[in-house]
């Protein structure tokens, strides 16, 4: 993917915006700073315990804002539907929209639907876009990061991942998980200060990917502990089943920040604060070395390099 | 999470590495074979190899069913699933497996490829579309044969006549019985597989002890299992002895499991197999038994043609017999890596590359 993203579109509609590749570009009107983003969503099944893609698609446009150190003010909404879509179904994804916006404090100001071919798509497409305007506070900028910089994760990892694998009930087990899928500005809101010098949602790759990505865009290696990841149990037992890692498993209501390292616990203890950072941790550090890698000392006392995400992560034999 | 954290406590693991460095000392170089995949995982993640003396070597062996299933099943399997009517269901980790030409996973995106989390998975769903027919890719070793014979079983009780099974199952005794005998690996003692034995129990080890004059040790896939099992392994070895010692008692019953033996004798016969890398080993593959014949791919469905390439360079034949290791080959991290595998040790989640790849060395090892 990252190859793909390079080679065809980085080549092609090369600019200084995209170029960057952040979540959000940055852009100026006026004496104003803004951020704009754009996601889609696709998902299978459409309504999971803790969300539905109506509500994913508000939120991950929205974190993606908020993340870029900006308070999500206006969004669009793009949707396309196969002929013979559940109407009550419509309804209930655009219910979910409207109840998310409310807690996330935006709302869509532009919208456009199309209805496809039976079996052209599956199900419903969203396509959201959003603008923010970009905290007075906020120096998000992954240049700033430097060697003694603090690695924070703003809670237990890997929910949204296993609420979903659980709810296509292709395994016969139950568990009580629900995605964590949750609009994050407000909690930026509370956090934002000149010391988080960079912010990203570990969503699909997970957390693994994100600080790849981090490590790769900063020059930096990064170095994390294990035993201080929070996972929650159920996801834990739900990996060792199946074979899965939850670092490389999607989140939709988390963020990783970046911050000085004489400012992390003052950050730490804000975000625990909030409901959404109740379980936020300090999971590693920015080091000097320049091999752009990111290491992890196991639980175990060994250590081990971890990787992008390569491909899906699909359950073993035995 | 309980029977996890108090196999991975360090402290423990500190002492038991003390004491395999005490009983190692003075000792000729020996290479113990990690027979199974998972294990071969669980070394290199929990950094096993580092608590270890240098002159005791893990070796990794063939206990990984997908790489050890040649490339002509993957080609044939692939083939199979351009026929119209035809859905194949299969396991995850095979998808990825690089045939000549394509692979499973490319063919999932046309819609004629599944992926089963159990084979009812595939019983249900031939039970629901009678209009097509539903093969399911029977891999793996003795610890996955049972669950697919049960279903075999039961779909003849239920007169389903659309599920097949096209069978690359192996079963690892014969395997490990060949690399015993083989001077160049010079294994000095098995680490045998866990889940496996669950199944198969100690006996059919037996012959590798008297007849090799090897030890073998049953051992659990935490990294406390791994380390004492190894102690286990160096002490018969010290006291000159070769016999079957079961580690994992905890799940390992002396005996197996007889109702799952049972189920495996009725549904399948032993064959003849290929090993990919390795070659065909006599009476190691399992293929439908008479009696279930009409629930056999092979036997009631017209296969396409296909031609199968060997792979060039790619050295996942040595490595799966332990004489090489993945460092050892030209091709690892470099043309072949996870996202772009040449050979099936780099697919599988325990393939030995892939467990190298993901897991690199701070200092390469010999």
């Amino acid at each position: 993917m990252h190859d793909l993203i390079k080679d065809l579109f980085l080549k092609n509609l090369d600019n200084p915006f995209l170029n960057k590749l952040g979540d959000a570009a940055l852009i100026k009107a006026g004496s104003k700073k803004l951020a704009y983003t754009t996601d889609s969503f696709v998902i299978k099944p459409l309504f999971f315990p803790g969300g539905d893609i109506g509500k994913l698609s508000v939120c991950g446009t929205v974190n993606d804002l908020a993340v870029s150190g900006a308070e999500p003010r206006y969004l669009s909404c793009g949707m396309i539907v196969e002929d013979g879509f559940s109407y009550a179904d419509l309804e209930k994804i655009t219910l979910s929209i409207k109840n998310t916006c409310r807690l996330a404090r935006v709302d869509i100001v532009a919208g456009d639907f199309k209805v496809v071919e039976k079996g052209s798509i599956d199900g419903i497409f969203i396509n959201t876009s959003g603008i923010g305007e970009v905290f007075k506070d906020s120096r998000i900028d992954i240049s700033r990061i430097k060697p003694g910089d603090k690695v924070i994760i703003s809670g237990t990892i890997g929910d949204h991942a296993a609420a979903i694998i659980l709810a296509r009930e292709e395994l016969k087990f139950k568990a009580r998980i629900k995605s964590d899928c949750s609009p994050l500005n407000k909690f930026v809101s509370l956090i934002i200060c000149r010391d988080i010098k960079f912010m990203r949602d570990p969503t699909r790759g997970g957390l693994a990917t994100t600080l790849n990505e981090i490590s790769l865009a900063s020059g930096y290696d990064i170095t994390i502990e294990e035993k201080g990841i929070p996972v929650k149990k159920s996801v834990r037992a739900l990996c060792e089943i199946l074979g899965f890692d939850p670092l490389y498993m999607a989140n939709e209501g988390k963020l990783i920040a970046i911050v000085s390292g004489g400012s992390a616990k003052a950050v730490l203890s804000k975000m625990r604060k909030h409901p959404l950072g109740k379980d936020a941790a300090i999971i590693g550090e920015v080091k000097k070395h320049k091999d752009k890698k990111v290491h992890m000392k196991t639980r175990f006392g060994g250590s081990r390099i971890l990787d992008m995400i390569t491909g899906e992560q699909l359950p073993r034999i035995c | 999470m309980k029977y996890i954290d108090e196999f991975r406590n360090i402290r423990l693991a500190g002492k038991i590495s003390g004491l395999i460095h005490e009983e190692a000392k003075s000792l000729e170089p020996v290479n113990f074979m990690e027979v199974c995949g998972t294990h071969t995982m669980a070394v290199e993640r929990f950094g096993i190899r580092r608590m270890l003396p240098e002159n005791v070597r893990l070796i990794s062996g063939p206990g990984c069913p997908v790489c050890v299933t040649p490339k002509n099943y993957i080609d044939k399997a692939i083939g199979l699933a351009g026929l119209k009517d035809i859905i194949i269901f299969s396991f995850g980790d095979i998808l990825k497996v690089p045939g000549t030409n394509s692979s499973l996973i490319r063919q999932r995106s046309k819609g004629r490829v599944r992926v089963a989390y159990s084979v009812l998975d595939a019983v249900e769903f031939a039970e629901k579309n009678q209009d097509k027919k539903i093969v399911f890719l029977g891999i793996g070793f003795e610890t996955t044969v049972p669950t697919v014979a049960a279903s075999v079983k039961y779909t003849k009780k239920k007169r389903i006549k659309n599920f097949f099974v096209y069978s690359g199952h192996k079963v690892m005794p014969p395997a490990m019985r060949l690399l015993a005998g083989d001077k160049d690996i010079n294994v000095k003692g098995f680490l045998c597989p866990a889940h496996v034995s669950a199944i198969i129990g100690m006996r059919p080890y037996g012959v590798i002890c008297e007849k090799y004059n090897i030890p073998c040790v049953i051992a659990g896939f935490e990294p406390l299992d791994i380390l004492q099992s190894i102690l286990m392994l160096l002490r018969q070895v010290k006291s000159g002895r070769a016999i079957v010692e079961n580690q994992y008692a905890r799940v390992v019953r002396p005996s197996g499991n007889m109702q799952a033996l049972k189920l495996i004798e009725e549904v399948f016969s032993r064959s003849d197999s290929e090993w990919r890398g390795i070659g065909v080993i006599k009476d190691s593959g399992l293929k439908l038994s008479a009696e279930y014949m009409d629930f056999d791919a092979e036997k009631n469905i017209d296969f396409p043609k296909v031609t199968t390439r060997p792979d060039k360079g790619c050295i996942c034949g040595s490595v799966l017999k332990g004489i090489k290791t993945p460092l050892d080959c030209g091709l690892f991290a470099k043309k072949c890596n996870p996202d772009n595998p040449c050979g099936a040790c780099m697919v599988s989640s325990e393939g030995a590359c892939a467990a190298y790849y993901k897991y690199p060395h701070p200092n390469p090892l010999p």
